[in-house]
Formats: C-alpha cells, sequence, structure tokens
C-alpha cells in the first residue's frame, strides 16, 4: 500500500480527475495534492487520492520501475499491491460533487 | 571474492536495469563495513513496501555479511491491536455494516476476526478507498462504519472524505485505527534487544510528511535517518548513506529521494490530517504502548466518530481465550526486530497466508507473509 502508482491525468473536473494507469481509465480525487494538475501531468495515486505530481524529468524513471512489476505473474505481491491502488481509483463516471468546485 | 560471486548469480534474478551501479553500491557497503569493523550493523526500516522491494530481488543476498536489515513495526495491519479489531467485530455483529482495506479481515481480534464475523453472517465489505467506503454509504440507508487503517500517509485519505464538500452522508461513520509513524520509532529505538544504529524511512510517506520531521527523532536519539525510495537501487543507495553515517558517527537526517520528496512535503494534506485527527497514546499489536502512536478523531468531528455515536462493548468477546498457537506467535518480537521469522516455530508450519496465525502473516505488508512468498534470508 506504500507504493501509489502513477497515472496520466486524462481530464480534470473540480476536486477530481480521470486518470489512465496503462490504458485502464479511472477517477482520482484531488482533495490532497498541494499543486494544480492538468491534463498531461502524472499524479501518484494511493488509496483514491493524488498525493503528489511526479515532476517532467522523473516521469520516465517512475514508470519503468511499475512497468517491471506490472509485468510480474498475477500472485507477486508488488505487483497485486499496484493493481489495488489502481483499483482503489473510482471506477467509472466522477463522482458527485466533484464538479464545479 | 564471494560478495562479486553472490552479486554476479544475484544480478541475473535481479533485473537490476543497472548491474554496475548496483555492484558499485554493495562494493561501497563492503568497504564501509569493513571501515566500521565490527558486526552486525543492524539498521531498520519500517515499511512493507520496502521489504517487499528487498525480499522479492533477494537484495540481502549481496549485502555484506555484517550488515543486519531489519524490518521493524512498518506494517499497519499488523499493528492494529486486538481491541481494535474486537470493536469492529462488535459493530459487525451489532448489524453496522463494516467496509475497510482488505487485508484487515483475516486480522485475529481476541477471539474472532472480521472474517469469522463476516462467515456468521455479518456484512462486511472490502474497498480499496475510504472515498469506496462513503459511496457505500450513500447507496444505502443502513449504518455503515468505515474501519480505517494505515499510516499517515493512508490517513491522509480518511481525513480528505471527513472534509469533503459534500460531507459524508448521516449513516456514514469512522472506526480509526490510524497510526503514526514517528513515535513508534522513538520507542524501537529505545528498546534494549534490537540495537538499531540507523532507521530507513519510507520515500512515499515522506512525501506526505517531508524529511524534517524526523530531525527532532535524529537530534533524541542520536541514530540517523535516510530517507529513500522503493527501487532495488534506490534502497542500496539509502543503505550506503545509512551506514556512512553510521560509520562517521554523524547522525543526521539526509533525503535519498529527492525525486518524490522535500524537506516539507504535502502542506495541504498535512492541514487535512491535523484538522481531522490528533494524536493519542495507544498499544500496538505485539509492541508497546506507543505515545502519540495512534490517530483519533478530533472531538469536533464526534458526528463521524463510530467510538462516540455507538455504544461499543467488546467484553462479550472475552468469553473465549485467544488459542494456544497464538501464544506462540512472536510477531510482536519481529516487528521490534528482536526476531525473524524464521525464529518462529509456526512459521510456514501452522501459521501460512491461508491460515495465518499472526497477523504479520495476514496483510501483504507484513514481515511473515512477505517472507513467505519471496523467502527473505537467504542462506549464504
Amino acid at each position: 500500500m506504500c507504493l501509489g502508482v502513477p497515472g496520466r491525468v486524462v481530464a480534470v473536473h473540480g476536486r477530481s480527475a480521470t486518470v489512465d494507469f496503462w490504458g485502464v481509465r479511472r477517477e482520482t480525487r484531488l482533495d490532497v495534492i498541494d499543486e494544480p494538475v492538468q491534463p498531461g501531468d502524472y499524479i501518484l495515486n494511493h488509496v483514491g487520492f493524488a498525493i503528489r505530481k511526479i515532476p517532467a524529468a522523473e516521469i520516465a524513471e517512475t514508470l519503468a520501475l511499475y512497468e517491471q512489476l506490472l509485468r510480474e505473474a498475477e500472485g507477486d505481491m508488488m505487483a497485486a499491491d499496484v493493481r489495488t491502488e489502481i483499483a482503489a481509483a473510482h471506477d467509472g463516471a466522477p463522482p458527485e460533487g466533484s464538479r464545479g468546485v | 571474492m564471494a560478495s562479486d560471486l553472490a552479486l554476479s548469480a544475484a544480478e541475473r534474478e535481479l533485473k537490476f536495469r543497472d548491474p554496475a551501479k548496483a555492484r558499485a553500491l554493495t562494493g561501497a557497503l563492503e568497504r564501509l563495513c569493513r571501515d566500521i569493523g565490527r558486526e552486525p550493523v543492524s539498521v531498520m526500516h519500517v515499511c512493507g513496501s520496502h521489504e517487499q522491494s528487498i525480499a522479492k530481488y533477494g537484495l540481502r543476498a549481496i549485502l555484506p555479511r555484517a550488515l543486519n536489515v531489519i524490518m521493524g513495526p512498518g506494517c499497519p495491519v499488523c499493528v492494529t491491536d486486538v481491541p481494535e479489531v474486537d470493536e469492529a467485530v462488535v459493530l459487525a455483529e451489532d448489524g453496522v455494516r463494516i467496509a475497510t482495506y482488505g487485508d484487515m479481515l483475516k486480522v485475529p481480534g481476541t477471539s474472532k476476526s472480521l472474517a469469522d464475523a463476516q462467515a456468521a453472517g455479518a456484512q462486511i465489505d472490502v474497498v480499496y478507498s475510504a472515498a469506496q467506503a462513503v459511496e457505500l454509504a450513500r447507496d444505502t440507508t443502513a449504518p455503515v462504519c468505515f474501519f480505517a487503517s494505515g499510516f499517515e500517509t493512508t490517513a491522509v485519505a480518511t481525513a480528505a472524505v471527513v472534509l469533503a464538500d459534500p460531507p459524508p452522508p448521516p449513516n456514514f461513520s469512522i472506526l480509526s485505527a490510524h497510526k503514526y509513524i514517528p513515535p513508534v520509532m522513538e520507542i524501537v529505538a529505545e528498546m534494549p534487544g534490537t540495537r538499531v544504529e540507523g532507521f530507513l524511512a519510507a520515500g512515499h510517506a515522506a512525501t506526505i510528511t517531508g524529511w524534517r520531521i524526523f530531525e527532532r527523532f535524529v537530534e533524541r536519539h542520536r541514530i540517523p535517518v535516510v530517507v529513500a525510495g522503493f527501487e532495488p537501487l534506490d534502497i542500496l543507495a539509502g543503505l550506503v548513506k545509512l551506514v556512512e553515517l553510521v560509520r562517521d558517527g554523524t547522525p543526521r537526517v539526509e533525503n535519498m529521494y529527492p525525486r518524490c520528496v522535500t524537506p516539507d512535503g504535502n502542506r495541504n494534506a498535512q492541514r487535512q490530517l491535523w484538522r481531522v485527527f490528533r494524536t493519542t497514546g495507544g498499544r500496538w499489536r505485539g509492541i508497546a504502548h506507543v505515545p502519540n502512536g495512534n490517530l483519533r478523531l478530533r472531538d469536533e468531528f464526534a458526528w463521524i466518530d463510530a467510538r462516540r455515536r455507538f455504544a461499543i462493548d467488546v467484553r462479550r468477546l472475552w468469553t473465549h481465550a485467544p488459542s494456544a498457537l497464538t501464544q506462540v506467535c512472536i510477531c510482536g518480537d519481529i516487528m521490534a526486530g528482536i526476531a525473524s521469522p524464521h525464529g518462529c516455530p509456526l512459521f510456514g508450519k501452522e501459521c501460512t497466508p491461508d491460515t495465518p496465525v499472526g497477523a504479520c502473516m495476514v496483510s501483504s505488508e507484513g514481515t511473515c507473509k512477505i517472507w513467505h512468498q519471496y523467502g527473505g534470508h537467504p542462506d549464504l
């Protein structure tokens, strides 16, 4: 659970954002991140919340680590944690109350 | 040299993206340990993901023999105390729908786990996020309680749903088992059997808190702290810096994960965390009473605090004595760094991930479960 997972912001709607995690699009909350994000930015998602923006210079290195993990078998513990972090983002439409804030 | 042989064998396993760098780092660790000239040099990390990475990539096989890297109380599920599980079980039995992170289901209480309560008909939902627990409550009129575990990094998400606009619905409450890491480092540093000479701090927790939070600890205990990431090379680089500080007798905080961690961390997250939670003393399972180690909802959030909203009487669970196997479990000693899973007579025998006796075998962040999956301390 400590790992979090990086994703690319596709769209921002108030306090949530649609984020792409290797082709899986989910809603991530923006309540706790401490800087504005816009489409194209990469964020680190932890239990459904973006906790930081990944600086541009660090994106490739960060993604490489996770891509290596996601190639692991289904039962691998670290890979499972990463998949759990993806599942933690909200599935589907932006949650109620996230617009117009 | 033996270490070179070990490394070349390990390299094939490790899939280091930069084997030359890994070799340079382990070489540096060998030199530093030789300089120190005694063993063991014991350092501790407090993060399940660090242990997963160390075990998965077999790092202990390429570390100097003199260097002992211990996992401390870095698994929030594992340190959730028995009475906290009992509270959730009682609520569940009384008809409150419990939403919680998956690892919490099998954590043993005095006589039952949440999984036991579920098998007996209680409604328990696994969620991946506090926000999903709120969504569950919105879809029903029944009382829904989020049994919240995790260290400060995860507590931030719980705080955010409490402060959200619109607020959670009135049938939603929170039973906080959140824990705060800095105070337990003080406890473990003082434990006579542990003799920790340095701490490796978890990169993503420090993303929230910032690395300066460890300065007070270093001043008090004269033990260095190095913030490190999760990649095998990040961990090796963190260990090199940590052992260097041990050798030089210059305790200070060093940030070896600058691509993620700043001096002051995420202030917006900290503001929400401390607006909603206060620290209070409490037991960490198997370890000790930890002053300021628990995060509890502040008085002004009594309206969402399950402990204020419900009369939770856990005494009815005390009719059965804990099982005999539980008495043998040494999870506490393992988390305090005094013992390793291989020192437990139950490890891999009576206690497995399918039939866990202790909480360390339940959670994917627990030392025993990690060692059971990856092997933890390969024979050299």
